[in-house]
């Protein structure tokens, strides 16, 4: 490696198994976070894809207890969260937050005793930070054929839905009028949007599993206007945010407090936030471009006429 | 589409039967919202669905779409028995106004009218761009087609919603309420726009409204629409005192004022008493 590549890139890791772990499922998760989240948006969706990562702790905390990895809780508790929220009417616009709210409700007064279990019996509290909070590095090896495939699951269904939802995402009377079953259309993508949340918590943990889902569509659909572009670049920042994040953390092994590193989903969550305040730019030069030249365009027609 | 043939094919085409509905009523949740409707629409004609709110345009529309069964009668579209997704027919529905967020262009909705039930990403072609193009220059759209469909006016939105509804080449295009949210000037242009479909095109243009005067210019026909029972016809055969009066059930008075029409409660009529006079009223119809 060259020399001056060392201070960012700290020693040992490209070699460390935790590290390449940590890459290749932060190459992966964005991009199906991505893909789902720009539908998330577009649908006003939000609240639901952030109740399902809280509702993960649930899944997360009860499949510490019996004893098998997160993601199946954190997959299980997401499936069935999404399941109900679609019985209470979640598709009605004022069904959604009613729905969202009673199944957050439910799940989380469970994740408070299944917290407090695992506490009690395990007797340690980092399993609840890292439900919580998640870090990329404590994500086993063995795990990652399962979010790859995952992964590929979610990528599938959005694409075989793509033009019907596209169309339902617009207008649910305009595509009833063409004959698109909107309601299943609508089940079938929250099937999506649950196994997304599930994938979004292991990488950053269940609280922060929005931030992955909803900040990088956010920041894209600020400066895109065609939803396949909002994706690219919603995957783009994604990737990019987490794997810096993955390198600041590695590095901050050796800031005070010396030998301990932060929390890798800190400087994931913050990168986002970074690049959405960012994101923003382009739309403000462009307004006061806009303006500044309003001024002048008639001269060439002025012109013309003599 | 300016060909001889073709306007050889509209002419012809301007007798044909696209839309008639027969007897239809219709109950929700125990209430009789249409009873015992029955009218006509051939290709080429622009016709007004007229009524106040709640009088049950929207219900009659969502008949004629298949998302709502009737409780009795028959709808048919071009002959058939009308069925969920039937391309005949291009819908543009009520109070349709996008977030400005939408990461969508003009030309992409108009792009989903063509293949927007297709599963699967839509692969560009020349065809499918040319197409779009050309429904965008039909509504005067190519302006805005490459803007974000929620930064438009609602004129503008209004005219890409018809190009949406028009790329399917639909026989009868339904438009609920399309003037509820515009101004007097973007109404007007609609309506034109709208009435040089329906004659170039030979599309039976089906357009709902609370008020007729913006329609009064274009309209050849009109669905008058009271509390769920309707009468049709000609506006003169239609707008008159005594068959209005019939459909109120009360009597009501057909003024005209500077080429404007208003129905007025008739001279010391009891303002409450349209409200339970359906009885021997029923299917009030103006056959030509």
């Amino acid at each position: 490696m060259s020399h001056f590549l060392v201070p960012v890139f700290e020693t040992g890791f490209f070699t460390s198994a935790t590290v390449q772990t940590a890459v290749l499922v932060g190459a992966t998760v964005p991009l199906v976070a991505a893909a789902v989240g720009v539908f998330t948006v577009m649908r006003g969706q939000s609240f639901a894809g952030h109740a399902l990562g809280d509702i993960g702790t649930t899944g997360g905390s009860g499949a510490f207890l019996v004893g098998v990895g997160p993601l199946w809780g954190f997959v299980a508790i997401s499936i069935v969260a999404a399941a109900a929220m679609e019985m209470i009417g979640i598709q009605r616009p004022r069904g959604r937050d009613l729905a969202t709210g009673i199944v957050l409700g439910a799940a989380l007064g469970l994740a408070a005793l299944f917290l407090y279990l695992d506490a009690t019996y395990h007797n340690t509290t980092g399993a609840t930070v890292t439900i919580l909070f998640g870090s990329i590095f404590t994500i086993a090896g063995s795990t990652t054929p399962a979010i790859v495939l995952l992964s590929v699951m979610v990528v599938a269904i959005v694409a075989v839905l793509y033009r019907p939802l596209l169309l339902s995402s617009v207008s649910a009377e305009l595509a009833a009028a063409r004959g698109i079953p909107v309601r299943a259309v609508g089940a079938l993508y929250l099937l999506a949007l649950a196994i997304a949340v599930a994938l979004a918590a292991m990488t950053i943990g269940a609280i922060l599993s929005t931030a992955l889902l909803i900040g990088p569509a956010a920041a894209a659909l600020r400066f895109t206007r065609r939803p396949g572009t909002a994706m690219l670049a919603a995957g783009a920042i994604g990737v990019g945010a987490t794997w810096l994040g993955i390198v600041l953390a590695y590095d901050s092994y050796y800031w005070p407090p010396v030998g301990h590193g932060w929390p890798v989903s800190f400087f994931v969550v913050t990168i986002i936030l970074v690049l959405y305040l960012l994101a923003g730019l382009p739309q403000l030069w462009q307004a006061r471009t806009r303006s500044a030249s309003a001024g002048i365009t008639r001269e060439p027609v002025a012109a013309g006429d003599r | 589409m300016t060909g001889e043939g073709d306007r050889d094919r509209n002419r012809a085409a301007e007798r044909e039967e696209i839309l008639s509905v027969d007897g239809v009523s219709v109950s929700l949740s125990g209430r009789e919202v249409l009873r015992d409707v029955s009218f006509r629409i051939c290709a080429g004609e622009f016709t007004g669905l007229i009524g106040s709110n709640g009088a049950g345009k929207t219900t009659l529309f969502r008949v004629i779409l298949g998302l709502q069964a009737a409780s009795a009668g028959s709808v048919k579209v071009a002959g058939r028995a009308r069925s969920r997704r039937n391309p005949m027919i291009g819908y543009v529905p009520q109070k349709f106004l996008l977030d400005p967020d939408m990461p969508l262009r003009a030309r992409d909705l108009v792009g989903l009218g063509l293949d927007g039930h297709r599963f699967g990403i839509s692969r560009p072609s020349r065809a499918r761009r040319e197409l779009v193009d050309e429904m965008l220059a039909a509504v005067d759209a190519q302006a805005f087609a490459d803007a974000r469909i929620g930064t438009l006016s609602g004129g503008e939105q209004q005219r890409v919603l018809i190009a949406h509804a028009l790329i399917s080449r639909p026989r009868l295009l339904l438009l609920d309420e399309p003037l509820a949210n515009l101004d007097l000037p973007s109404g007007q242009e609609v309506v034109a726009l709208l009435a040089r479909i329906a004659a170039e095109q030979g599309i039976a243009v089906f357009i709902s409204a609370h008020e007729m005067n913006p329609l009064l210019p274009v309209m050849e026909r009109i669905v008058y629409l009271v509390g769920g029972r309707a009468a049709s016809g000609t506006t003169e055969q239609v707008v008159r005192t005594e068959v209005l009066s019939e459909l109120y059930g009360r009597e009501v008075e057909v003024l005209h004022i500077h080429g404007r029409v208003l129905v007025v409660a008739g001279p010391g009529d009891d303002p409450e008493a349209g409200h339970e006079q359906h009885g021997p009223l029923v299917g009030v119809q103006i056959v030509q």
